[in-house]
């Protein structure tokens, strides 16, 4: 790891002048992802800035009718929190199956959307479910803000502090893991909403997180696994490599659907 | 050059240490605390486990300095110097749950985050999706779940937590 300046501040409005100071400076909370590939030299910010003392920043709580979750609330804190369990169980049970216990016990929700990786498993649950992120500068849907592969809306000074989750009616999310990574080689978040269905895709895409909108739009007249027969999503766009080729993933894709519609009918 | 505070196993410690130092480089490398191994070194062996305020992380993922204000446990802090060992290491001795010994400590120390947040009847299914992140590459696991489910057990009836 190259050597870098580290900072610590108490509050967002600090953490965002530090970024305005300090150009290349990275964001840390969790440092989940950022550790490891500053490690590998991938990345050698010159300036570190430390979120993980700001206090306030991990709430969960309800808001109205939003499930509002912190910047630096942990996977485990989502996984086990009453509030979430009884708000949107589909997003405990997907927090409760990122990595690993203790990836679980330092890795954040900010941090992992922040990061937009193609493989995370929280940019499906917030676009599906069609949340709204809340940054220390505006509010920024769901669908606006995942850009492409590591690529978010988010500005230079801008740090993520909260998401908001509107409830849905029913919502599962099933994922197939890589055997060796354990990183999701294909995720389908389905949430059935007051208004639509969403289905999220995670792992697949070239670009990132992607919607599968064929089987949002069968699922939208009639909520059942069965109404999926004879769609499929095509090959195109998505990856290939040696851990399955563009079609296998098509394939999984369909069958991850119908296995989360029958999840979240069955809840 | 960054100045830490931290309990390491109930002790206070004072440092300057380079911003990049990590966890376990600090407990191993300034503390002599070489009981946590660093075995792959990129967050998936879990041979660096330790406990901070009292949950499982990888002491090879953590800055020393985000740990400034906080609580260390490792494998040395489970029991006295002396004294008998600490139900979970003892249940690994007890049921052969090591052959070569390297992921030992980070076993023991997921095991133990594993009681406190689980409780003592463990199903070996619920212990072996609990070791999603710690790899040993002798046993087949076999034994290590058996000394996990039995180290749980006797954690009910000791004082050491």
């Amino acid at each position: 790891m190259y050597e870098f300046k580290y900072h610590r501040p108490a509050t967002v409005r600090q953490a965002a002048n530090l970024l305005v100071k300090n150009e290349d400076a990275k964001v840390i909370a969790g440092g989940h992802t950022l550790v490891p590939v500053m490690k590998q030299r991938l990345a050698s910010p010159p300036h570190l800035i430390d979120l993980s003392h700001i206090e306030g920043l991990d709430v969960i709580e309800m808001k109205g009718r939003s499930l509002v979750i912190g910047a630096t609330a942990k996977h485990a804190d989502v996984a086990t929190s009453p509030i979430v369990g009884e708000a949107i169980p589909a997003l405990a049970e997907l927090a409760g199956g990122i990595g690993d216990p203790a990836v679980r016990h330092k890795g954040t929700i900010g941090g992992s959307l922040a990061n937009n990786d193609p493989t995370a498993d929280y940019p499906a649950a917030v676009l599906a479910l069609g949340a709204t992120i809340v940054t220390n500068k505006r509010r920024l849907k769901a669908e606006e803000f995942f850009q492409g592969l590591f690529t978010t809306a988010l500005e230079n000074d801008e740090i993520i502090t909260k998401v908001m989750f509107p409830l849905p009616k029913k919502a599962a999310y099933v994922k197939f893991r890589n055997q060796a990574s354990r990183y999701a080689l294909v995720g389908v978040f389905v949430a059935k909403r007051p208004s639509d269905v969403r289905v999220a895709v995670t792992g697949a895409g070239s670009e990132g997180v992607f919607r599968a909108t064929a089987f949002e739009e069968a699922l939208k007249k009639r909520f059942s696994h069965k109404v999926l027969d004879g769609i499929s999503v095509s090959p195109e766009g998505l990856n290939s490599d040696l851990h399955g080729s563009a079609e296998y993933r098509a394939h999984l894709i369909g069958v991850l659907a119908r296995r989360a519609v029958e999840a979240a009918t069955a809840k | 050059m960054a100045k830490i505070s931290l309990i390491v196993n109930g002790n206070p410690v004072n440092a300057n240490v380079d911003p990049r130092t990590l966890l376990v480089q600090f407990l191993r490398e300034n503390l002599r605390l070489t009981g946590t191994h660093v075995g792959c070194d990129t967050s998936q062996c879990g041979a660096c486990v330790v406990h901070l305020d009292g949950r499982a992380v990888k002491s090879c993922t953590t800055l020393a300095v985000m740990a400034d204000g906080h609580e260390v446990r490792t494998i040395e802090g489970l029991a006295p110097d002396g004294a008998p060992l600490h139900p979970m290491q003892e249940a690994f001795r007890e049921h052969h749950g090591l052959q070569c010994g390297f992921c030992t400590p980070g076993m023991i120390m997921t095991a133990v985050d594993l009681v406190h947040r689980k409780g003592h009847d463990l199903s070996d299914h619920v212990i072996r999706e609990e070791l999603e992140g710690n790899l040993c590459r002798c046993t087949g696991y076999q034994n290590i779940v058996a000394s996990i489910a039995a180290g749980a057990k006797a954690m009910a009836k000791s004082d050491l937590a």
